[in-house]
């Protein structure tokens, strides 16, 4: 039993601390945000040749063989930074989605690649009936005489725009027609039959929605052996979870942080807001609030390759508990900040929308406390 | 970074659980489970501190000069879950874990010759004179009064919200002995024998039924000035010091966890009607257990700071806060499971030992009065509201 960081990990955490706090400031972001790609490729470069890309690839292809503490890590900083790379697209799931479901040579052909910081990736799954239901798919997959033919919507693919190859989930058709099993294929960018509708994401970045009709791709295009994907794409998001816990946790503490000092330096009544009780208290419930996300992220991180229900319960547990802390310590945020809060002018707006985007990925706190009693045996699976 | 335990320690779990097989009774374990108060009455308490000390573990966190067992602080983990899994009775914690180390950081060698194997073996029980009527949250402003007489302090004031004063043979106090600018500096920390004349305790009843707290009235009381602790008008940080010693040996998680099990097995029993199969209590019973998974974390990353010599900081004042508002929940959870079983009333006490069976299921006996009683959870030892003046001003730097 040991929570205390190890050398490397504190030699990671002291590296991308400093890169962010050099680098990532409110013109930054600006400059981030009208760039088509919603980021930096210049920056997703000095990211590769720090090797945070390559963390959590297997050292066969390429990568570190770290794992989801030290993603954590580097989330957390990310959050701080509001950073807008896709490092949660690419390199979280997409580079997941592959060493869980892809073939040797599929991983030979990419995995290296993610590592050097010459593809990404995106994962094209949500869709609007499903809301967020991972087994809810109703895209269709039919096979053809020399590879396969996709047709459904996708909606809030994240990063989509700048992935060279999108992983799209999609049933596959039997002879009959009715939909089976799910799977996983690859689709490079800009293939026949893709009409996207990219948007800003709320929050920085970028997503977009796919709509596939008759889209044509080859036999090889499958992830993985054909066998149902379901399992491990609960594997992949339940690492995400924990990676979106951890940069949610990031954003909480400098917002936390910032409110502190400015109820510290505002003025009213001829004395600091912080001399109030009213405020003290509230802050003390904010610290607290932080304090907890930041124990129980750790856990899901910790736990992210345990057996799937322990896992599954970490992640949820962590999403459905942070959600709710992460909307306390936003909104008072906002209130402590008075008007100025619902203002473009201070940063504490932007990181107020990350939060909130950070809630909704994947299932709010409601989804997930009922996930985690449903995988506890307490309720029914989807109930 | 991982969660598993080395395999020494979990030999020495497996040690534990051996000792609780040979040594918890199934009478203990029923009188524990039907005890809806903070501690389990001294018959029962008493009889397990016996135990733990001729096992040479009845105090974990001693030196072991003293008698303590030398655990590292994961062996102290180990101990306080295997003990909250079992359903080990709640030994008053007034010996071992408050008096205790406030004698050995500041007691005389005489005193500590007399008292600290009288608390180990369980031959003396405490009870603390801390709060008064008129002080509250502002425990600085107590006014109970020692005067110097010769040899003696003559002692007049009342105490109250005294846990088990009416068990107890000793009290250690805070008294005022001077009238001093900053009252902190005019209060002395002093030793109580509970039988000395002048000394009347009254019973209060809490809202759950039970007698647990008790005031109690000083009338010109004679306590010998060797049995002052420390320096006189220095009570104040020797008090300060015994909150920061239980605030950084807290491990409550485990006890918690026990207690929501025992709700969860209430919801799944038939005798319920299944409540569990109400989504709406499956998914607060989810909640709860995650800010238990999360008070859990809270705790193990204090435990791995302290394990290498680490000062964890800030995080265990936060503990207090939610360990009671998590307790609160649980028992709050509870009653909703019971239902209608929650309107019998059963006004003898103690639980385990009635003369008729009662009218409901008896493991469903303690759950409304444990509800109202933790109401007191947010209140005793600090209120939530102190806390958070105290986190604001501590940790926050405000």
């Amino acid at each position: 039993m040991d929570l205390n960081l190890s050398d490397e990990q504190r030699l990671l955490r002291e590296s991308v601390d400093r890169f962010i706090a050099e680098t990532y400031d409110a013109d930054h972001r600006r400059r981030s945000a009208g760039d088509p790609l919603g980021f930096s490729p210049a920056i997703w470069k000095q990211f590769a040749d720090l090797g945070w890309l390559a963390l959590p690839i297997a050292e066969e292809y390429g990568g570190l063989g770290a794992g989801s503490v030290e993603t954590g890590i580097v989330m957390e900083a990310f959050g701080r930074g509001l950073v807008t790379e896709p490092y949660l697209a690419t390199v979280i799931i997409g580079a997941g989605l592959i060493s869980e479901c892809g073939s040797e040579a599929q991983k030979q052909a990419m995995l290296p690649k993610v590592a050097d910081g010459s593809l990404h990736l995106a994962f094209a799954h949500s869709e609007r009936a499903a809301r967020f239901d991972l087994a809810h798919v109703d895209t269709v997959a039919t096979k053809t005489a020399d590879g396969w033919r996709l047709d459904g919507k996708k909606i809030a693919v994240i990063d989509g725009r700048a992935a060279g190859q999108i992983i799209v989930s999609a049933r596959v058709a039997d002879n009959n027609g009715a939909a089976g099993k799910l799977c996983l294929f690859l689709m490079p960018a800009g293939t026949q039959g893709i009409t996207p509708r990219d948007y800003a994401r709320l929050g920085g970045g970028r997503a977009c929605n796919l709509d596939l009709a008759n889209v044509q791709l080859p036999a090889n295009a499958l992830l993985g052996d054909g066998s149902d994907a379901l399992p491990r794409i609960e594997a992949v998001v339940d690492r995400a979870l924990a990676a979106l816990g951890s940069e949610a946790v990031g954003i909480m503490q400098i917002m936390f942080d910032m409110t502190l000092e400015y109820t510290k330096v505002r003025q009213q009544f001829g004395r600091p807001l912080s001399a109030n009780q009213v405020i003290r208290h509230r802050l003390a419930d904010m610290a607290m609030h932080c304090d907890e996300a930041r124990s129980i992220a750790l856990r899901a991180a910790v736990m992210a390759d345990a057996e799937p229900v322990a896992r599954g319960r970490a992640a949820s547990g962590a999403k459905a508990k942070i959600g709710k802390s992460a909307r306390f310590v936003a909104e008072q945020s906002v209130q402590l900040h008075g008007a100025m809060g619902v203002t473009e002018e201070l940063d504490i707006g932007s990181y107020f929308k990350r939060l909130l985007a950070f809630d909704t990925l994947f299932g709010g706190s409601a989804h997930h406390y009922r996930r985690h009693a449903a995988l506890g045996g307490r309720t029914p699976p989807h109930a | 970074m991982d969660l598993t335990f080395s395999p020494q320690e979990r030999a020495f779990e497996s040690e534990v659980r051996d000792f609780i097989a040979q040594n918890l009774t199934p009478e203990m374990k029923r009188a524990t489970a039907l005890t809806p108060s903070v501690f389990s009455d001294p018959d029962i308490g008493m009889a397990w501190q016996r135990a733990l000390h001729k096992q040479g573990w009845g105090a974990p966190g001693w030196p072991v000069e003293h008698g303590g067992p030398d655990w590292t602080p994961a062996q102290r983990w180990i101990f306080e879950a295997e003990c909250a899994r079992a359903g080990t009775p709640n030994v008053n914690v007034m010996g071992v874990k408050m008096v205790g180390p406030v004698i050995i950081g500041f007691g005389s060698p005489e005193q500590k010759n007399f008292y600290l194997p009288r608390i180990l073996s369980g031959e003396d029980y405490w009870c603390q004179g801390y709060s008064e009527p008129g002080s509250g949250s502002d425990l600085a402003s107590l006014k109970t009064r020692a005067v110097r007489d010769g040899d003696d302090y003559i002692i007049n004031g009342t105490k109250i919200w005294t846990t088990h004063a009416h068990h107890a043979n000793r009290m250690f106090a805070l008294v005022r002995t001077n009238d001093t600018e900053r009252k902190q500096d005019g209060i002395s920390f002093i030793l109580i024998d509970m039988k000395s004349p002048g000394i009347t305790t009254r019973p209060i009843l809490t809202i759950g039924g039970d007698h647990e707290v008790n005031q109690v009235f000083f009338d010109d009381v004679r306590v010998p000035v060797a049995n002052r602790v420390g320096e006189e008008g220095k009570g104040w940080t020797y008090g300060k010091y015994l909150l920061e010693f239980e605030r950084g040996s807290g491990i409550a998680s485990a006890k918690l966890r026990d207690a929501l099990k025992t709700v969860a097995d209430l919801a799944e029993s038939d005798a319920t009607g299944r409540a569990i199969d109400d989504p709406d209590i499956a998914v607060r019973m989810s909640e709860i257990e995650v800010d238990i998974d999360t008070l859990e974390m809270t705790e193990l990353r204090v435990l791995s700071a302290l394990q290498t010599g680490q000062n964890p900081g800030a995080v265990s004042s936060l503990l207090k806060l939610r360990v009671s508002e998590i307790r609160q929940a649980v028992t709050r959870l509870g009653v909703e499971v019971i239902g209608n079983d929650g309107l019998y009333v059963e006004p003898m006490r103690p639980l385990y030992r009635l003369n008729e069976a009662p009218g409901i299921p008896e493991e469903m006996l303690p759950v409304v009065p444990e509800y109202l009683n933790g109401r007191a959870y947010t209140i005793f030892g600090g209120s939530s509201e102190i806390q958070r003046d105290i986190v604001a001003k501590m940790v926050l730097g405000l």
